[in-house]
């Protein structure tokens, strides 16, 4: 599986931060960045579903990727923000700590993820980049938005 | 060419005609010797076949090729109708519904037509000898006397007129590719040239509208009044591209005077070539003609009121005439809409457009953001105080309000549309039950929103089949009992007040209250003691527990493994509600609520914790505040007493997850909400107040929430949840 998600060309990402962590989601996937906002608590979610929120118009919930990761609680920032990604037709925001840049990842750059990163599930990874002097890790946001992952998380927590 | 930008029209369309062919075909089979409802059928026939055609779907076009020809048959008296006859026709109308259906789910329409095409065949030979239709291009001429149409005494003088003027009048039959996709443009073409230098086409088969809308097979004939030779004529045409063929044959006096059995009084040299002076002259006299003619017509039509289709395509080439220069240049899609104002234009004079349910979606996405604009404003001006502001923020309101009224009434749709395939549907269900039923429908013009209409087919349709297959007995139960043979079953759809009601009742055995207690006792749904407690609408609401089938047996019809335990989840799912109301021996009604529409519903909106949450106003029963001390405990519950009935409390920061810090310790804010019969408090901690929320899905992320139904935003561009009060009621 980690073979066949190597086959990728060229990407421009956009890079976020995690903790400590730099992580990178291809920009065709992202639809914008937005401050944060007021959410409404939906109940009865996991865990990692921190509520929706009126994105001009459009109920769009909005998913915390530090509790989706386990990476631990973080009070709110100055620079955290949501990034709308779309993948088929589900359309959610990422939490993020900060957003703050976008590069170009050539595909030799990109390498297999390795066993366990930062305690994320290899799954969730499409693979490590190296650009320049920085690490970032290349989300597989397919998998991390997965509904039967979400079924999954929704079982384990009832 | 890329056929996908027509694709949504031609189903619109096909779905259109296949309706008008299955009403016509329930109509004919009531007054079989009514003959234009036969040509009502064989028009839409037609034309879906040159739909069919056009966008390349074989199968379907030959199955109405075939269809076409025993229809045709039927309304030139040739075949005698019958049961079976119709049947075959039903059959053949099944298999376009599926063709049709397998291009909508995006296939290619493809469907082994074989069989039934033979069955047609079988019954098209039934018959006597095959006529030629003139719209399918076979009314071919076959021999030198003989003409491929008749010609009427106006075009008989035209022809006399022209050609006494020294013109020639030929019967040309033009052959186009078939593979060829823009017909009707191509026939223009071939009508620019054959008007070229003073020419005239006075008439066509079939007429120049049907042909204008690529309503022929892949030939055309007209009669052209003209100054060039045959073969002159011929090459023109020829050098018309994807032109097949051209046969061209002149109309001499001798072979009209054959025609007409009139004596021609002159007789004037062919071959002479016409002079300035007189090359108007035809067009002028036959200008003249037609204005009679179309007077005489006029005064005609009224009494053939149910003009037959000769008379149709007279009118039509006389108004051609009129024009000589035919046709709009047609790009396709011009020519489809054109079918698609005609067609409409027969049924009724609405002056309509089709716009998408997704274009209305955004609209509708727009308006509820300029709603929520409106609240701020509001609130904004509110605070500045400043009157000319206020003044224009309420005109603004008043305006959005009216606004508000249109956008919802453009989502409204007639239920006839879901009504439509009932008759057929009943028809096929009494046959294969061997009952007699005689299906009554009101109300079919009854607005529904679009969201709702969508859903309630289903529902309906179970609900159908169950009187048909429980309700009605058979005949023979029926005469005994001193019944009408035929069943009655009565579909109805009305307004009242903030709902639509759509009533299903039979006039059969209606429902015994033992039958279904001793069944639920023996499913375990109630206890013996129960049952004897339980009213009979309370025996009834049994009907749609899960489990429950009062079917003896299972049968085709309703034992398809569902109960109407799926019926009632559809339609509190649509936020209705279904009730029965039976008189043993009499009868059995099933009625639905529903609300009007499910995109702006009005809610209470009120405040657990820090979020605020929407309950829709028709499921509240009342809003209470209920000192502490009346708060009873039930087993590990909480209740109350509520006008003598005691309900359960729900307290919502529980079942919310919303913690219990800040709440009242003296009494409770309680909203009373229903289900049936079931009641509820939901335990909140204020109420703010009464307002109309257009409701919002959580999108394909958070499905099925636990008590939620959707989302709303509010004034101030938060979104509140808003509560499915049905899943908290047990």
């Amino acid at each position: 599986m980690a073979e066949q998600q190597l086959q990728v060309e060229d990407t421009k990402v956009i890079v976020f931060r995690l903790k400590d962590e730099e992580y990178g989601v291809e920009v065709g996937q992202i639809k914008s960045i937005e401050r944060m906002q007021h959410i409404t608590i939906v109940p009865n979610t996991p865990d990692f579903v921190r509520g929706v929120i009126n994105l001009r118009g459009v109920v769009t919930p909005v998913i915390n990727l530090r509790t989706r990761f386990e990476l631990g609680e973080e009070e709110e920032l100055e620079s955290t923000r949501i990034i709308i990604v779309t993948v088929d037709d589900i359309e959610v925001g990422l939490i993020v700590d900060a957003a703050h840049d976008v590069i170009d990842v050539p595909a030799s750059a990109v390498e297999p993820p390795p066993e366990v990163i930062g305690g994320i599930e290899a799954d969730y990874l499409r693979g490590v980049a190296k650009v320049g002097k920085r690490l970032l890790i290349l989300l597989n946001l397919d998998r991390v938005l997965s509904p039967e992952e979400v079924e999954l998380v929704k079982q384990i927590e009832a | 060419m890329d056929m996908n930008q027509y694709l949504d029209m031609f189903i619109d369309e096909a779905r259109e005609h296949l309706q008008a062919i299955n009403d016509n075909l329930l109509e004919f089979e009531k007054r079989p010797d009514d003959l234009a409802i036969v040509n009502e059928i064989f028009r839409s026939a037609h034309t879906l076949k040159g739909m069919a055609a056009t966008m390349g779907f074989e199968d379907l076009a030959t199955l109405t090729h075939e269809m076409e020809n025993v229809l045709d048959k039927i309304r030139n008296d040739e075949l005698q109708v019958d049961t079976n006859m119709i049947d075959v026709i039903f059959k053949s109308v099944d298999s376009l519904e599926s063709m049709v259906h397998s291009i909508i789910d995006g296939g290619d329409g493809k469907l082994d037509v074989t069989d039934i095409v033979s069955e047609l065949s079988e019954v098209a030979v039934g018959g006597g000898t095959s006529p030629s239709s003139s719209s399918q291009g076979t009314g071919k001429a076959t021999s030198a006397s003989d003409l491929p149409f008749d010609i009427n005494d106006i075009e008989l003088t035209i022809v006399q007129q022209s050609i006494e003027s020294g013109y020639q009048v030929y019967a040309v039959e033009v052959q186009i590719r078939s593979d060829c996709l823009l017909k009707s443009a191509r026939a223009y073409m071939v009508f620019t040239v054959l008007e070229e230098g003073g020419g005239e086409v006075i008439k066509a088969i079939p007429s120049v509208e049907d042909i204008e809308q690529e309503l022929f097979d892949s030939s055309f004939e007209v009669l052209l009044v003209s100054k060039l030779s045959g073969e002159e004529v011929q090459k023109k045409v020829m050098n018309v591209a994807e032109i097949v063929d051209v046969e061209v044959q002149a109309l001499t006096p001798e072979l009209l005077q054959k025609l007409t059995g009139v004596e021609q009084s002159v007789v004037v040299d062919a071959s002479t070539e016409p002079t300035e002076s007189t090359s108007s002259q035809p067009q002028a006299s036959a200008k003249e003609q037609q204005q009679e003619a179309q007077k005489q017509t006029a005064a005609s039509a009224e009494a053939t009121a149910g003009t037959p289709p000769t008379d149709e395509t007279e009118e039509k080439s006389q108004s051609t005439a009129a024009t000589p220069a035919p046709a709009v240049p047609e790009p396709f899609s011009d020519a489809v809409s054109k079918t698609e104002t005609q067609t409409k234009s027969t049924r009724a004079s609405n002056r309509t457009i089709r716009v998408s349910i997704d274009r209305l979606d955004v609209l509708m996405n727009l308006f509820s953001e300029l709603i929520i604009d409106r609240g701020r404003l509001e609130q904004l001006a509110s605070e500045i105080e400043n009157q000319e502001l206020l003044d224009t923020v309420e005109h603004m309101g008043r305006i959005s309000g009216d606004l508000q009224d249109i956008i919802l009434n453009m989502r409204m749709v007639p239920i006839e549309q879901v009504f439509n395939r009932f008759p057929r549907m009943v028809r096929g269900l009494a046959k294969d039950l061997d009952k007699k039923v005689e299906l009554n429908i009101a109300g079919a013009d009854t607005e529904l929103d679009r969201t709702v209409i969508d859903e309630i087919g289903d529902p309906i349709v179970h609900l159908l089949r169950n009187a048909l297959d429980h309700g009605l007995e058979t005949p023979e139960e029926r005469v005994e009992s001193d019944k009408e043979e035929t069943g009655l079953i009565k579909l109805r759809a009305f307004h009242s007040g903030n709902n639509v009601f759509i009533e299903i009742s039979d006039d059969g055995r209606g429902i015994h209250r033992e039958k279904i207690l001793e069944r639920a006792i023996d499913r375990g749904i109630v206890t013996e003691e129960q049952g004897l407690e339980m009213t009979d609408q309370e025996v009834y609401q049994l009907l749609f527990a899960s489990g429950f089938s009062t079917a003896e047996e299972v049968s085709d019809i309703s034992g398809r493994g569902v109960g109407l335990d799926v019926v009632k989840n559809k339609i509190e799912s649509l936020s209705g509600i279904v009730t029965v109301n039976s008189i043993p021996g009499a009868g059995t009604t099933f009625s639905i609520q529903l609300p009007l529409t499910l995109s702006i519903i009005t809610s209470m909106l009120v405040k657990v914790s820090t979020e605020k949450y929407a309950i829709p106003l028709n499921t509240i029963e009342e809003t209470a505040v209920i000192p502490k001390a009346d708060v009873m405990s039930a087993h590990s519950g909480k209740v109350i007493d509520y006008r003598g009935k005691v309900i359960p409390l729900v307290f919502l920061r529980e079942v919310f997850g919303l913690g219990n810090d800040g709440v009242r310790d003296d009494a409770v804010s309680v909203v009373i909400v229903k289900k049936g019969d079931e009641m509820a408090g939901l335990v909140v901690d204020s109420f703010i107040g009464q307002q109309e929320v257009v409701l919002k899905s959580l999108g394909n992320y958070l499905t099925e929430i636990f008590a939620i139904s959707g989302a709303t935003i509010l004034g101030d561009g938060q979104v509140a949840l808003i509560i499915d009060t049905n899943a908290l009621v047990k």
